[in-house]
């Protein structure tokens, strides 16, 4: 199958001939397939950021290339806007970009931005915000009264609505309780479902992205450094940890079980699996 | 695209332009502007061009830097010098066309104008590069100071804008982010006509006013669970002292002024 979205050698240069000049990404490559759901895993300045606004063509690489659907987006500069309906990119803290008198009419941007009909806009508002579980009453309401949580709603809802591709969040859950945190992962994942599309997590919680993704990238220091399925990449999980990168509390267990002699399989994330490990090497054991 | 605008960005360094006093770099720059537009013959600028050559090589900015900051300000340096070109009175370039409007005193006016601005532009810009923004107000502030017996309320002047200066770094940066995130929703600010291009400012200048303002609000409270109220009785951290060096700066400066100006009104 061939992927969505392929990135291809990227590097991006930040503040070039200045003092301050640095590479933010390097060298890096990544591809997404259709109806994948990845994640990107990396520290603050690992290059995360840099990486995802250039899926969209938000930022235009120094060097290197982004396919989508095969072709180059920077082929045609001019047409970088249908670009980014294609790949709506949901950034941190979106709430702050909230700036219409009422929900409706800001979730309602981006759709008239792409040129459609009225009805098709109306249509796509409302799926949009039931995708985010925003009831019908808040819709007619300005986005400044409402909470933080069902701000930052109103801003994924603002993207869910172009219906794009592929949709990218860069740390959804950033600044919200656990309960909060585990609802906007909840959605995301029936969004995912019911949809079909890629969805691209960025995150620098390790447990979020095990809990959810099929395939796992690993950033660090402006480059990739791991790639694989969530197995996979706990499976070196000793690697992660001497990096200083968070694992999952699970695999935490398992590594400590492992270092105290028990030969333990330490590529497990979830709790089922680590009992399921542990029964395994119990009947081993008799 | 925002991120180009270098003005009044400091350039961390420890070479002898970053280490001295901001009072001296302050009075430096005044002595300097003093001079540039005393200046009149190729000799006067000259030496005032010497000088600038000097701060530029001590405080090891890079030329590029100082170039850029000029970016902003190409139209009037244009401006100024056709203007000079054309409407200087003298003797003719040449007897065709356009040129028969062009003279000989117009084009050197013209040369000497674009000069002193962009002289004027770099070297205030080096102040700037090399100065940051807390020991500049600190600086003025200090030499301010005797203002206060005129009850001209020169601390507060000066808290105002170090944080203005602090905080333009910060709302620069949350246009850019506030705009790509609009741009991700297909917000177009490049195309259009003039009238569509102010409309679609809307969605930035709302989330970026509604952040101006919390972050306004947090900084107030902020400043008040550190007790501040005002500047009466405040002691720095940094306490300003002269020092050989910049004893010796001010007076090189100083002969500098003297000095072009004398040589102008001998008719250098």
């Amino acid at each position: 199958m061939e992927p969505i979205l392929r990135v291809e050698n990227l590097t991006h240069t930040y503040s070039a001939g200045t003092p301050f000049q640095r590479n933010a990404v390097e060298g890096m490559n990544l591809t997404v397939m259709p109806g994948e759901f990845l994640g990107i895993i990396g520290h603050t300045g690992s290059g995360k950021s840099t990486l995802i606004q250039h899926l969209n063509g938000l930022l235009r690489p120094t060097s290197g290339h982004i396919y989508l659907d095969g072709k180059d987006i920077w082929a045609q500069p001019k047409k970088i806007r249908d670009v980014r309906f294609q790949v709506g990119l949901v950034f941190q803290y979106p709430e702050y970009q909230l700036f219409e008198e009422t929900v409706y009419k800001d979730i309602a941007f981006g759709p008239g931005n792409m040129g459609l009909d009225k009805d098709e806009i109306d249509r796509r508002v409302r799926e949009g915000a039931a995708f985010v579980g925003l009831p019908e009453d808040v819709l007619h309401k300005s986005p400044f009264e409402l909470s933080g949580g069902q701000k930052r709603r109103v801003a994924i809802a603002g993207v869910i609505a172009m219906e794009p591709k592929v949709l990218v969040l860069d740390e959804p859950t950033a600044g919200l309780d656990p309960q909060g945190r585990e609802n906007i992962l909840a959605q995301i994942r029936a969004y995912h479902k019911s949809r079909g599309t890629s969805v691209v997590l960025v995150s620098h919680s390790m447990e979020e992205v095990a809990q959810n993704v099929d395939r796992i990238v690993v950033l660090r220091d402006a480059h990739n450094f791991m790639d694989g399925t969530p197995r996979q990449v706990f499976a070196r999980a000793e690697e992660l940890e001497r990096v200083g990168l968070d694992i999952p509390q699970v695999t935490k267990v398992a590594l400590a079980l492992k270092r105290r002699g028990l030969p333990i399989d330490t590529a497990v994330y979830t709790v089922p699996e680590l009992e399921r490990e542990l029964l395994r090497l119990k009947g081993g054991a008799v | 695209m925002l991120k180009d605008i270098t003005l009044g960005q400091y350039f961390p360094g420890h070479t002898l332009a970053h280490r001295l006093d901001p009072r001296t770099k302050l009075l430096a720059v005044v002595l300097y502007i003093v001079a540039l537009f005393c200046a009149k013959g190729v000799v006067t600028y000259a030496i005032v061009m010497a000088a600038l050559a000097t701060c530029i090589l001590v405080s090891r900015v890079k030329l590029r830097a100082l170039t850029r900051g000029l970016k902003a300000v190409y139209v009037i340096v244009i401006f100024t010098a056709v203007m000079n070109m054309f409407f200087t009175g003298g003797t003719p370039v040449a007897d065709v066309w356009l040129l028969r409007h062009i003279t000989f005193e117009g084009l050197r006016t013209a040369v000497f104008m674009v000069l002193r601005i962009i002289m004027l532009i770099m070297g205030t810009f080096l102040l700037t590069y090399t100065t940051s923004p807390i020991a500049l107000t600190d600086g003025l502030e200090n030499a301010l100071s005797p203002l206060k017996k005129l009850h001209v309320p020169v601390h507060e002047l000066a808290m105002m804008m170090s944080i203005a200066l602090r905080f333009i770094p910060t709302l620069i940066e949350e246009t850019d982010k506030i705009m790509s995130a609009q741009k991700a929703r297909g917000a177009d600010f490049e195309s259009g006509s003039i009238f569509k291009r102010a409309k679609a400012l809307v969605p930035i200048l709302v989330p970026l006013f509604i952040s101006a303002f919390r972050r306004a609000d947090e900084l107030a409270t902020a400043m008040e669970c550190r007790c501040y109220h005002g500047g009466d009785g405040r002691t720095a951290l940094h306490v300003l002292h002269y020092k050989a060096a910049d004893y010796l700066v001010m007076i090189g400066f100083v002969v500098l002024t003297v000095g072009v100006i004398v040589l102008a009104r001998m008719g250098f």
